[in-house]
């Protein structure tokens, strides 16, 4: 008994790692196995595996044109979302400003309104300005939702900036223009590359905001909402399970990256 | 190019600058001059306003009220960057994106010098770093990072080199080593250099001449030697090694000296030696010109009797007392260990002695205990 307990001491950690990773794992390897499912119309019972799925994305009506339609709002609201963002961080974390403080607040609060709010708003506010919902107007509410966050994110880095390289660079014969691309900017840059990442992992996600102002134009998270019903195609576990597989391989190339620029 | 930045040379001349932030005053009127090819320390403790100048000078405040001119150059509210001027920065703030080389060779880079393999090698050369040329700054140990923030800043051959509190981050024997190191290459580069530190051994060592400033002013300026020998306020007294300072009254003149009454017994002091106001004076003596005796003993000189010790510490090549006198003052004496004479004990009856020209007297409504116990340097 005694024995028992010492070990389940020494191994706690270790039982509640594996507990919470199971936990955290169990959805995304459902996905990915179910990838592989022989389904016929409903991919909830497992029917025995097959590479049909993985052989032919896009055999389901719609889905490939509307994972083309979320890449694309996904990086056209990134772009905008990061260079705004970024513009506003350096604005907030640089310079002291009349209402510094309260857009430091405000900034904030489009994180922290439900998406169902913020959704509904915005339709309103597209009916009332008469335009026609669909591509360009998921465009715009991605942008919004993202600028906080890519302002949060980069505002951080630009916090733990050490301001005396910029003022050594000023002191070593650089100027304002020099100073900013030669120290400040490459020093931020991961900062904003890690923001726009988030940016496009928010907008490539987003249902709730999406839903509300796409009229006709379909998004591949309304695709696997609006098939859920009749059963999802395995297609969409391809493409989901593809998605997990190359953010994967980015995380793993940005640390063997970062730990061969330590060795060097 | 013919900017400021190359042809500006001469001796740094800061006439009546004042620094205030808000309500408060920084750097208070402050004139001073700087010859050229010196080694100049601002010494004082934190908050006292020498971090405040060095960052005037540096370009990186503008002062208030003031000029400052290197040679004839007004650089009063020239940008940083057009400034004959270089920094050591306190943390060395080396780019840390890139390499120990492309650091060194920033400030050549960009003057627009094309070819700068052979300057930032003669350089490296000199710190003792070629070999680190390829690597990245957070690879070097802290020496090796303050040795390139030296060669990054003195490869551009600015008049003037500035140094912020440069040695604070290195351990002590690290910076005994990099104390010898700053002078020989100073000696070796003939740049003037103008140290900030609060750490009065680190000036002595290296400085021709310092500084010694107390909230936003300058207490006194001098070679070590002169600073330590003939203190001209409590504050400098105490700050420059440590004093006794005893609280007396001029009561006659002899010649060149006066004789001072303390607490009913009565010493002296040379007047070239006494900076006073009225007859009210601080006399004050250092804890090594002090010879301590049996109170049986009679010794010539200056003599203060009826002392106490109350603590001994035998620290090896010397023997550190604490003498409590008659009027309740405890009097601090180091005495070396030269005479094979066993230390005192703790609770033995002393007299204090000294020869007349080692003390000194001070202003006696300052007060006594001015730059005793400041604090260290706040980072």
């Amino acid at each position: 008994m005694k024995k028992l307990s010492r070990w389940f001491g020494k191994n706690l950690i270790r039982i509640y790692m594996v507990l919470g990773f199971t936990y955290l794992f169990i959805p995304i390897l459902y996905t990915i196995v179910f990838s592989f499912n022989d389904y016929i119309k409903s991919n909830l019972v497992w029917r025995g595996f097959t590479w049909h799925n993985w052989q032919t994305p896009c055999g389901v009506p719609n889905i490939c044109s509307d994972l083309g339609n979320s890449l694309k709002i996904g990086l056209i609201a990134t772009f905008v979302a990061t260079i705004l963002g970024t513009l506003i961080a350096f604005a907030l974390g640089r310079y002291a400003f009349k209402g510094r403080p309260a857009v430091n607040t405000l900034i904030f609060l489009p994180m922290a309104s439900p998406e169902l709010v913020l959704g509904a708003s915005l339709l309103t506010i597209f009916i009332n300005l008469g335009f026609n919902l669909g591509f360009w107007t998921i465009v715009i509410a991605h942008v919004m939702f993202c600028i906080s966050f890519v302002v949060v994110t980069v505002k951080a880095r630009i916090a733990s900036l050490d301001p005396r390289l910029e003022q050594a660079a000023m002191d070593l014969y650089a100027n304002e223009r020099e100073t900013f691309r030669r120290i400040t900017f490459p020093l931020v840059a991961p900062g904003i590359a890690g923001a726009a990442l988030l940016a496009f992992s928010l907008s490539f996600d987003d249902f709730i905001i999406t839903n509300f102002n796409s009229g006709t134009v379909e998004t591949f998270p309304l695709f696997v909402y609006h098939n859920a019903e009749r059963g999802l195609p395995a297609q969409a576990n391809v493409i989901g399970s593809s998605m997990f597989l190359i953010a994967l391989i980015i995380v793993l190339a940005g640390q063997i990256v970062s730990r061969k620029r330590k060795i060097a | 190019m013919a900017d400021a930045s190359t042809s500006a040379k001469g001796d740094l001349k800061l006439a009546n600058v004042t620094k205030s932030f808000g309500e408060f005053t920084a750097v208070d009127d402050l004139s001073l001059v700087i010859p050229e090819g010196s080694f100049f320390a601002l010494l004082g403790p934190s908050g006292c306003g020498k971090t405040t100048t060095l960052r005037m000078i540096a370009g990186l405040e503008v002062p208030t009220a003031g000029t400052i001119h290197v040679g004839n150059t007004d650089i009063t509210d020239m940008r940083p960057y057009k400034r004959p001027v270089n920094t050591v920065f306190q943390n060395y703030a080396l780019f840390p994106h890139l390499s120990i080389f492309e650091n060194v060779a920033f400030g050549l880079r960009r003057r627009g010098i094309k070819d700068v393999k052979e300057q930032v090698d003669k350089v490296l050369n000199l710190v003792e770093l070629p070999h680190l040329a390829e690597r990245k700054p957070t690879q070097l140990s802290g020496g090796q990072q303050q040795r390139i923030a030296v060669a990054r800043a003195i490869v551009n051959r600015p008049a003037l080199l500035l140094l912020d509190e440069p040695l604070g981050a290195l351990d002590l024997k690290l910076r005994r080593q990099m104390q010898i190191e700053l002078k020989w290459i100073q000696t070796e580069v003939g740049l003037t250099f103008v140290h900030v530190t609060h750490d009065q051994e680190e000036a002595m060592t290296m400085a021709d001449t310092i500084a010694v400033m107390n909230e936003g002013r300058i207490e006194q300026m001098g070679s070590p030697a002169d600073l330590y020998d003939n203190p001209k306020t409590a504050f400098v007294a105490n700050f420059l090694g440590q004093s006794n300072l005893i609280q007396g009254k001029i009561v006659d003149s002899d010649g060149d000296s006066h004789v001072v009454d303390l607490y009913g017994q009565k010493v002296s002091v040379l007047k070239r030696r006494t900076v006073a106001k009225d007859s009210s004076v601080l006399f004050g003596i250092r804890p090594e010109k002090l010879r301590i005796q049996p109170d049986s003993h009679d010794k010539p000189g200056n003599v203060l009797t009826g002392g106490k010790i109350s603590d001994v510490s035998y620290i090896g090549v010397s023997t550190q007392y604490q003498v409590e006198m008659p009027w309740g003052q405890e009097i601090m004496v180091f005495e070396q260990n030269d005479d094979g004479v066993p230390p005192l004990d703790k609770g033995d009856e002393v007299r204090l002695s000294w020869e007349p020209i080692f003390s000194f007297a001070l202003d006696g409504n300052e007060d006594a205990t001015a730059g005793v116990d400041v604090e260290p340097e706040a980072e």
